[in-house]
């Protein structure tokens, strides 16, 4: 550990990194701070200050995920996680210091990176995106508080650094050198930039990557609705997509329909209202209305669609004629570019379903009917299955991993 | 009309009706034969919904973003009918677009090029005065989009002249040379405008020398942008030039063009307007809906043109933004739209998680 004391004066010399929390740090300590068991009380108490703090701002108000991320850090949800995830006869621990790679798009995203490293017991580094967000800059202001109140003794404070850095540091390779686990968030390239730094011989990435996500609605289902329903379903669906310029990897971009004499009418009602939320929601930039128009020409190009008239470039829809090419994913376009397929069965979506799928969103279908579409397709993809309008709630398992069981290590005793 | 015959109308000289109607027509037929000769073209038309046999005016044809001629091949001749394929200037590792021409695409390239510049600088050739470097033109690795321009404006000069060495400094003995034999003559001056600015110009301050270029007409183009940190607004950059060298303010043009409607330029006029000839127009979108904007109206410019027949570029989505200012009544006495340029679009700023390290971190 002598060795990497030393890197660290030399990178705080030449400040290759912005250190956003606590104020100053030394790492030669910071990393030898101890694991501690996943669900730890000291860390459980520190999120429900820190949600306690964010929920008592009005700024929060604000921004509506900054407040579900307060939410899921309540201490009520904290223990309820603690009894799903945690095995009584399993002995487990930390598995030492998780260093997360947030993305640059998501603000919050860094934040629940974060918890998940905590919640499994780990010291964290989280490297928050460059890119300036209120989000991020208030929840960090929250934590500084708890940090500078003192109402929280100081051993029992969480240990966490928050770092900031530009793509030519090399605070990377001087941060995967102390990892356990690193955590990436981001896409394939980002995955493959950050893979060239090294980890400690028994350390491991877990890797967010590039996902594809899509949606099944049933048109009776949109039918029996009523109108309140329907507004309902509407901002839903907006908070699923374009909340994040549907460029969330768990934003829907294909979207099946099972057949149904009242499809046509169903397509219209839900795509009306979502249209109607739209248009009071979202801003939509110029140069998306390109990138959708391109988007749309260079599908046609390769296969069979029509596209359906819309009241303007808001939402994009274009119906495939023929059978969905397995290549489907790529022809994907951020700011609210859908494609769709009527389908006969749910049977006829499996062949396309690849590792790259992660979030099946649904409307108007069993829970019990889309887990045995997954269990007897035999499917290679597709992580989690969820109601529309809950796709971009966060969840210990994420991906397919257990985040908690993934960071932590199993002691036997025998 | 065949193309003949609308290459044979003077080019500034329709009122908006006439030209409507000659473009609806023509612009009908191309959209047809790409249909035929392209199957890109086919599938994308088809996607769109509209019926071939029953197309509407030509402000409602598809029009195709340029940005789709740098991600596909799309070409309405046979492959060893290419004589000529035209690329975009790019960054290295930026795709370029290319366009594909044909023996005939080609030369109606041409001949609408020289009727709309000759309105300007008269039919017969005259000497030319290139605002460049030699180097530009000689060195095929260098060859660019502003190697392609100078050569496709040199038809215009009956002698050559480059105003800078490989160096990029003043050949001013060569100047001097050059304007001592043509005394008396109407020079063309050609260039980029960044590089008539940041090289001739500035090189001319800078060295004290002051050649009389009163007999001069420049033609320019290639766009501001490079020229946003110097903060030189067009009426300055003809005032600084008449500074230098004497040459009148409204024999100063600057040109809107771009590679993949070569040919179909927009010459700006004597009041600093760009204006459509009989051969193009300009039609501004609002992007949020593509509903065509008023006049006065910011918005996305798509560009029209009679010429494409080798590669379905004869209605195109361009990525800058303009306005529209007027039709038909430009003081100049110039018929058609006269619009202005405001810039490119803005870059997308999106949020998400999908791969933005490498972008953009």
């Amino acid at each position: 550990m002598r060795k990497s004391a030393v890197v660290v004066i030399r990178m705080q010399q030449n400040s290759n990194f912005n250190l956003l929390y606590p104020d100053t740090i030394d790492w030669d300590v910071f990393n030898n701070n101890k694991p501690s068991v996943p669900f730890a009380e000291s860390v459980i108490d520190y999120l429900s200050a820190l949600s306690g703090s964010l929920l008592k701002d009005r700024q929060s108000r604000l921004y509506p995920d900054v407040i579900t991320f307060a939410y899921f850090c309540r201490k009520s949800n904290l223990l309820k996680l603690k009894n799903e995830y945690i095995d009584t006869a399993e002995l487990r621990l930390g598995r030492g210091v998780a260093f997360h790679i947030a993305p640059s798009n998501v603000p919050v995203n860094f934040a629940y990176s974060l918890v998940a490293g905590m919640l499994s017991g780990n010291v964290n580094i989280v490297r928050v995106s460059s890119k300036e967000f209120p989000q991020v800059d208030l929840i960090i202001k929250h934590m500084k508080d708890i940090l500078h109140a003192g109402t929280i003794d100081r051993q029992k404070l969480p240990q966490i650094a928050l770092i900031s850095y530009s793509r030519d540091s090399d605070a990377t390779a001087f941060f995967s050198k102390m990892a356990a686990t690193r955590i990436i968030w981001g896409g394939d390239s980002t995955i493959a930039t950050i893979r060239k730094n090294e980890l400690p011989p028994r350390s491991f990435d877990i890797c967010f990557a590039d996902r594809y996500s899509i949606a099944v609605i049933n048109p009776d289902a949109v039918m029996k609705a009523d109108d309140k329903d329907m507004n309902r379903i509407a901002e839903d669906f907006y908070n699923d997509t374009y909340l994040f310029d549907q460029n969330a990897c768990s934003a829907p971009r294909l979207i099946f329909w099972t057949k149904s004499k009242s499809l046509n009418e169903a397509k219209e009602r839900f795509w009306n209202s979502i249209h109607d939320y739209t248009l009071k929601h979202y801003n939509l930039q110029a140069v998306l209305c390109v990138d959708k128009l391109t988007a749309f020409y260079r599908q046609s190009i390769d296969m069979d669609i029509r596209i359906d008239e819309m009241p303007d470039n808001l939402i994009v829809r274009t119906d495939i004629l023929s059978q969905v090419p397995t290549d489907i994913d790529s022809y994907r376009c951020a700011g609210g570019y859908f494609t769709e397929k009527t389908i006969d069965s749910l049977d006829e979506i499996a062949p396309v379903i690849s590792n790259k799928y992660q979030t099946m969103a649904y409307f108007g279908f069993d829970k019990e009917e889309l887990e045995n579409f997954v269990i007897s397709n035999e499917l290679k993809g597709i992580d989690r299955i969820i109601p529309i309008g809950r796709t971009t709630e966060f969840s210990l398992t994420w991906d397919g991993y257990n985040l908690i069981d993934m960071m932590s290590r199993i002691i036997s005793v025998k | 009309m065949t193309l003949d015959e609308i290459l044979d109308i003077e080019p500034f000289s329709l009122n908006s009706e006439e030209k409507h109607a000659i473009l609806n027509d023509r612009l009908r037929q191309l959209t047809v034969h790409h249909y035929k000769n392209c199957e890109k073209y086919r599938r994308m038309f088809d996607a769109t919904g509209l019926d071939i046999n029953n197309l509407p005016e030509y402000e409602q044809l598809p029009f195709l973003p340029v940005r789709l001629f740098k991600e596909f091949e799309l070409r309405s001749c046979a492959h060893d009918d290419v004589v000529k394929t035209l690329t975009s200037s790019g960054t290295t590792g930026q795709q370029v677009s290319r366009i594909f021409l044909d023996r005939e695409a080609s030369s109606y390239q041409t001949k609408c090029l020289t009727r709309i510049v000759s309105h300007f600088l008269g039919t017969k050739r005259v000497p030319m005065l290139i605002l460049d470097s030699s180097a530009v033109v000689k060195n095929r690795a260098m060859f660019s989009a502003r190697g392609a321009g100078i050569l496709g404006f040199s038809m215009f000069g009956s002698k050559r002249q480059y105003a800078l060495d490989n160096d990029m400094e003043l050949d001013i003995e060569g100047m001097n040379a050059f304007l001592e034999a043509h005394r008396g003559e109407t020079i063309f001056l050609f260039g980029f405008t960044f590089m008539v600015w940041q090289h001739f110009y500035k090189k001319l301050i800078e060295s004290g020398y002051r050649p009389d270029l009163s007999n001069g007409i420049l033609i320019h183009g290639g766009g501001w942008k490079k020229l946003i940190s110097e903060k030189v607004s067009p009426s300055e950059f003809k005032q600084a030039l008449n500074t230098v060298c004497g040459i009148a303010p409204e024999n100063i043009h600057d040109y809107y063009g771009m590679v993949e409607q070569t040919g179909t330029i927009y010459m700006e006029c004597k009041c600093g307007h760009l204006h459509t000839s009989a051969f193009s127009d300009v039609i501004i979108r609002r992007p949020h809906d593509w509903s065509v904007a008023d006049f006065g109206e910011k918005g996305l410019i798509e560009v029209v043109s009679v010429l494409p027949t080798s590669y379905p570029g004869h209605i195109l989505l361009t990525e800058d933004e303009g306005i529209i200012l007027g039709e038909d009544d430009c003081p100049c006495g110039l018929k058609g739209k006269y619009f202005k340029i405001s810039g490119r679009i803005k870059n997308a700023e999106i949020r998400g998680c999908s791969d933005t390290y490498a972008a953009k971190f």
